[in-house]
């Protein structure tokens, strides 16, 4: 380097700095973020802090509260009108505050607070050395089947961090549907996604497919993270901007000032195109949508179970956020573009997740298929592209996080030497020993396949009307012949459990604490609710469906 | 008070809680469970008499209430509302059911004191309550068909409550598939209705059946007809009634006398506005009346089980309300008061044939009976009321709405009305003769005790006061109610508002027409006498004619079902099956092979390797991207 350069970087740098304007920051309408986020980090110190003794409590009751109040925020905010008429942007433009965000994050809070009762359920797994323990691993860092591991089980230690890192997830969550610009919404995903790995990581039982999973998880998200990435890096070149206002302002060319640094790629639709596709790309990963789907059976089955119901419900819900806000707001000026790409995808995984859940002898499998085949059903309404369309899908996520949840649940409870019994055979006749947890999981497997007086028939119905009032009447058809065949590996549970012979070596079904209760309870509860009176939460739902621009 | 349309959801509402309680609740419920049952039936009565002198504070034509609870998923023209009507024909029935349930809750207390599953008994019956009592306060059609259903499988429940005996278990079996038959009409009436008319709310369907056909109106009649005849055990449906005696006696008294029978009744009338204008629809209601209130009383008269007596009875009382709901604006109230003073006298009937069997060691059969007046009392005399109630004896309830009934068959005119009221006589002189075999059978004569399985002879005792309670609260009904109701035409008056009245003209005065009918009674009474009362009745039964033995075996319905249905259904589901294992499964199974053989080979590309999935991610994104460049080529 030369004197001269070095000179002129010196004179530059001892030159007075502009004052820096603090940037405007409205607490309150960020407070349920900020509420989780905080939570996090404070867990993260109780893990320091806390005697190991009671670690477990102070977390469990430090998530609770936690989730509690965010949601209280959220309440507030949508009773202060934050959701319609004094919806706007916060945080520098980095944050939506509207109707569908805050619908979403209430059912993403909702979920979690049900959820983390299944985390800190402590009476389904016999007790090691006279100690009750979770469904997580007693250290996450000793080699499966190691002496470490074992002298880490008879000490009686349990990963109390799962907390902490439900929370991070949890707060990334909540981010990523109200993220108002591109980069916002990469470092949400990137917020919940990786305590999720890690979650994933930490059975209990089974480990090595555990950590397959996770490893199998983060790879996959990466790869698609990358995808995600570079799609942003292309809009940016088309738009010169990485917020959603001025994107979608661009894509519709209503913007005369052009950045002449980028004038000669702005403007140049093959980066958008390309660029948006990159960025469904991203979102369709993690709802699970076919072709991107293949993580997810094996996921589901690796990760612990209280885990897969809490990612099945929540990742979805915010994940479906993202993509309703990202083909809404920013690009409905391409509707033509993406329209047929995404019936295309929508039919492809509706169909797809249908068909292979049939052979599925796995009961966490075939609910994953069945999850992705319920991504389809949702995609069905996004594509709508009409305000009953976002109102259907945002019912819709809130009726199927419970029943994903409140099943998932139930799937804890059903165990033999080995934990969790989730092969099918093993279920044989679950209903004359258990008949009130297969009674429950009925319901859930109805309410999946959408029979009437269950959420999953009103909230199937909401969006197909929706696709068919929006000028999809061939992906409803398509749709209802996926529900029947959908309905067939539901039923033939049903029937599993109540017509077949038991087994006589056949599982055990514990009796859970009142903590995994609550969520089943609240699963059914909510199940049957949204399904014989579902007007008022369709109502809630239509009201909070304006996006903020 | 003005906000008494809020009440009408209590009604429904304390039966319900008390159902989900008692059947929830576990055996913690055992020791009180049925005070509970009670206490919510009669918290409903009690709410039904606040909204009835409510609702007789105001003038005649602004008395019906409304509520409106939440629309089930309203979707274009799709109103499916979950809304209460109450009106005088609806007040009626919730008097009716609210006050004889209750009565027989309390009944129920004593009679079903030694069975352990008592709770869950009373479960059923609050159960029951609700439905029935939703049923008769819907304000639209589809939520009636809920009611229906739920009354349907309430008696169902309660026919089999004792399954452990296989004839209770086969006999619920076959009131529900029975029953399904009416269903059936029901629903497809409220499809025919949806079509034409575009909503199912009572209001506009029966405001707008001017704008309907009468081809239409005809079926929609025929089809309410057979939904009728199911519930109400009405020819050809009437099968499963006799059999349905297998229930406990309180199911009986309530469900299979009192209220759930009447149902038919209910629906053709509050469907006049449909009936009154397809005349071939109404033609078709008289014939089934007539016939079955023949049909029904001819049973009664060969039947030696007391309670199947008085079920062949309770078909041919319910025949006469058929009959005069058949008739259109001239029969419509008088079906009602019909059904209100049988209401008493049937449900005292049958609790007193539940006292008999109570004391007689659960002995069904008359001819194992006699000369019990003076061992059980209260029991005699209130049966007895009943009895002279039922047979028309001038003055007590029966009298006044039968006489009635007959008066307006008459007064249909032409040879119809010569017809249908010469079957209405008739029938009155059958059913004064069944009923004095009844009373002289079990009341006087010899004792013709026998010992039970275990070789016991019967102690007959009076049954506990909560027993017999209810028996006397009932006698005075069955003596005073038609008296009442008929008391300066009061009960019409108080109907005329929603079902309309009209005098008629009948072909003769109506002083003969009751001179005729209480000769009729007459000549039905020493008819019986004179088989039953001067001769000992023989503790076996007699081969008898051709008649009775027919009537033994229910006239042979039955054999008829047999025959037509059964038979005939076999070669039908026969023929069927071949169709359905050649062509249908053919079809049905291919489709499910070949989606089964695509899973298995999809599923193969789940192969677990996260290399082939990245691969599967990597092509999907290129031909996502290629599409979308395609899709603005193109």
């Amino acid at each position: 380097m030369s004197t001269t350069a070095v000179h002129s970087l010196w004179i530059t740098a001892a030159q007075p700095l502009d004052k820096i304007q603090a940037p405007h920051i409205e607490y309150a309408q960020l407070a349920p973020m900020i509420i989780v986020f905080g939570a996090a980090i404070l867990g993260v110190l109780v893990e320091v802090l806390v005697p190991r003794r009671s670690r477990h409590h102070t977390q469990m009751f430090l998530a609770v509260v936690a989730l509690t109040a965010a949601f209280a925020a959220v309440l507030g905010l949508a009773a202060g009108g934050y959701g319609t008429t004094r919806a706007g942007i916060a945080a520098m433009g980095a944050i939506a505050v509207d109707g569908p965000a805050l619908f979403l994050q209430g059912t993403i809070l909702l979920a979690a607070l049900v959820s983390v009762f299944t985390f800190a359920e402590r009476r389904l797994d016999p007790s090691a050395d006279g100690r009750r323990v979770d469904s997580f691993a007693a250290q996450a860092a000793s080699v499966p089947g190691s002496d470490s591991e074992k002298a880490a089980v008879k000490a009686g230690f349990t990963t109390t961090e799962v907390f902490p890192l439900a929370l991070f997830a949890v707060a990334g969550m909540l981010v990523f549907p109200a993220a108002n610009d591109l980069l916002t919404l990469f470092i949400a995903l990137e917020v919940f996604s990786l305590p999720l790995y890690l979650l994933c990581a930490l059975a209990r039982r089974k480990r090595l497919m555990s950590q397959e999973a996770a490893v199998k998880y983060f790879l996959l998200g990466a790869f698609s993270s990358a995808f995600f990435l570079f799609g942003i890096a292309l809009v940016y070149g088309y738009a010169g901007s990485v917020a959603y206002a001025r994107i979608a302002d661009v894509v519709d060319g209503t913007v005369q000032t052009i950045d002449p640094a980028l004038a000669a790629t702005m403007g140049n639709d093959a980066l958008l195109l390309i660029g948006g596709a990159m960025l469904l790309m991203g979102l369709l990963f993690k709802v699970g949508a076919v072709p991107f789907h293949m993580w997810t059976p094996d996921v589901y089955q690796g990760a612990p179970t209280p885990v897969t119901g809490f990612m099945a419900a929540a990742t979805k819900v915010a994940a479906f956020g993202a993509l309703l806000r990202l083909l809404y707001v920013v690009l409905p000026g391409l509707s033509w573009d993406w329209r047929p790409v995404m019936w295309a995808i929508a039919i492809v995984t509706m169909l797809g997740g249908a068909i292979v859940a049939i052979t599925q002898t796995d009961i966490k499998r075939l609910l994953a298929y069945s999850s992705i085949a319920h991504a389809g059903f949702i995609l069905a309404g996004v594509i709508a592209a009409t305000p009953e369309g976002i109102s259907s899908v945002l019912f819709y996520l809130l009726a199927y996080s419970f029943v994903t949840i409140g099943a998932f649940a139930v799937v804890t409870l059903v165990r033999d030497a080995g934990g969790e019994a989730t092969h099918l055979s093993k279920w044989a006749g679950l209903g004359r020993r258990s008949p009130l947890v297969a009674a429950v999981f009925a319901v859930f497997l109805l309410a999946f396949a959408g029979i009437p007086l269950t959420s999953g028939f009103s909230g199937k119905f909401a969006v197909f009307r929706a696709a068919a009032e929006g000028g999809a009447g061939t992906l409803v058809v398509i749709g209802v012949i996926s529900s029947a065949i959908a309905a067939f590996f539901y039923i033939r549970v049903i029937v599993l459990m109540f017509f077949s012979e038991p087994r006589p070596e056949g599982p055990t079904v514990a009796v859970p604490s009142p903590l995994t209760m609550t969520t089943i309870a609240v699963g059914v509860a909510v199940t049957l609710v949204l399904g014989v009176a579902p007007q008022y939460f369709l109502d809630l739902a239509g009201q909070a469906s304006v996006f903020v621009r | 008070m003005d906000n008494a349309e809020n009440l009408i959801a209590l009604l429904v509402a304390a039966p319900l809680l008390g159902a989900v309680v008692l059947l929830l609740g576990g055996r913690r419920l055992d020791r009180t469970g049925h005070w509970v049952g009670t206490a919510l039936a009669g918290a409903s009565f009690v709410v039904a008499v606040v909204l009835f002198t409510e609702m007789l504070g105001r003038p005649g034509d602004d008395r019906t209430l409304y509520q409106h609870l939440f629309s089930w998923i309203p979707v274009g023209g799709f109103q499916a509302d979950v809304a209460f009507q109450l009106d005088q024909l609806s007040m009626t029935f919730v008097l009716l059911i609210t006050g004889v349930g209750s009565l027989i809750h309390l009944y129920s207390v004593g009679y079903m004191e030694h069975d352990e599953r008592r709770r869950r008994f009373f479960g059923y019956l609050n159960l029951f309550l609700a439905a029935m009592l939703l049923l008769v306060l819907a304000d639209n059609y589809l939520l009636l068909y809920v009611g229906w259903e739920g009354v349907g499988l309430a008696s169902y429940l309660l026919i089999g409550f004792w399954q452990h005996k296989p004839s209770a278990a086969t006999a619920a079996k076959k009131a529900f598939l029975v029953n399904r038959v009416g269903d059936m009409g029901l629903s497809l009436a409220i499809m025919v209705m949806f079509t034409t008319f575009g909503t199912f709310a009572f209001g506009p369907v029966l405001d707008s059946t001017g704008s309907a056909s009468e081809g239409t109106l005809t079926a929609l009649g025929l089809l309410l007809l057979l939904a009728a005849c199911g519930k109400s055990a009405q020819v050809p449906l009437q099968s499963w009634l006799g059999d349905a005696m297998e229930g406990p006696t309180p199911v009986s008294a309530l469900i299979h006398a009192a209220t759930m029978v009447t149902a038919g009744v209910y629906l053709i009338t509050r469907s006049g506005a449909i009936f009154d204008a397809a005349p071939a629809a109404q033609l078709a209601v008289v014939t089934v009346g007539a016939v079955t209130l023949l049909f029904g009383a001819i049973v009664g008269c060969a039947k030696d089980d007391i309670k199947k007596a008085l079920a062949g009875s309770t078909m041919s009382q319910i025949g006469y309300m058929i009959l005069a709901a058949g008739l259109g604006p001239v029969g419509y109230a008088f079906a009602i008061m019909h059904l209100v003073t049988h209401g008493f006298f049937k449900a005292g009937l049958f609790l007193g044939a539940g006292s008999v069997m109570h004391g007689m060691n659960d002995e069904v059969d008359m001819r194992r009976y006699g000369g019990l007046r003076r061992y059980m009392p209260i029991t005699f005399v209130t049966f007895g009321l009943g009895y002279l109630a039922i047979i028309g004896f001038p003055g007590l309830s029966g009298f006044f709405s039968k006489d009635k009934i007959i008066e307006a068959a008459f007064a249909k005119g032409g040879t119809e009305g010569w017809i249908l009221g010469g079957a209405a006589l008739l029938g009155a002189a059958i059913t004064a003769f069944y009923m004095t075999r009844v009373m002289l059978m079990t009341f006087f004569g010899e004792k013709r005790w026998q010992p039970d399985a275990k070789g016991e002879l019967p102690h007959p005792h009076e049954s506990p006061r909560t027993m017999t309670a209810p028996m006397i609260v009932l006698a005075f009904g069955s003596v005073f109610a038609g008296g009442l109701l008929s008391w300066h035409e009061s009960f019409v008056k108080w109907l005329e508002p929603v079902t309309g009245f009209d005098h008629g003209h009948a072909p003769l005065g109506a002083a003969a027409i009751t001179t005729a009918t209480v000769a009729a009674m007459v000549l039905g009474v020493a008819l019986a006498y004179l088989q039953y009362g001067r001769r000992p009745v023989p503790a076996t039964p007699p081969r008898g004619s051709l008649l009775t033995r027919a009537a033994r075996r229910d006239l042979l319905q039955d054999d008829l079902n047999h025959v037509v249905l059964v038979r005939g259904g076999e070669h039908l589901t026969r023929s069927l099956v071949y169709v359905d294992h050649s062509l249908v499964d053919g079809v049905v199974n291919g489709t499910a092979a070949s989606f089964g053989g695509l899973s298995g080979r999809l599923r193969k590309l789940q192969n677990g390797y996260a290399r082939t999935y990245a691969v599967t991610m990597f092509g999907g994104a290129a031909v996502l991207i290629a599409a979308t460049l395609l899709m603005r080529a193109v």
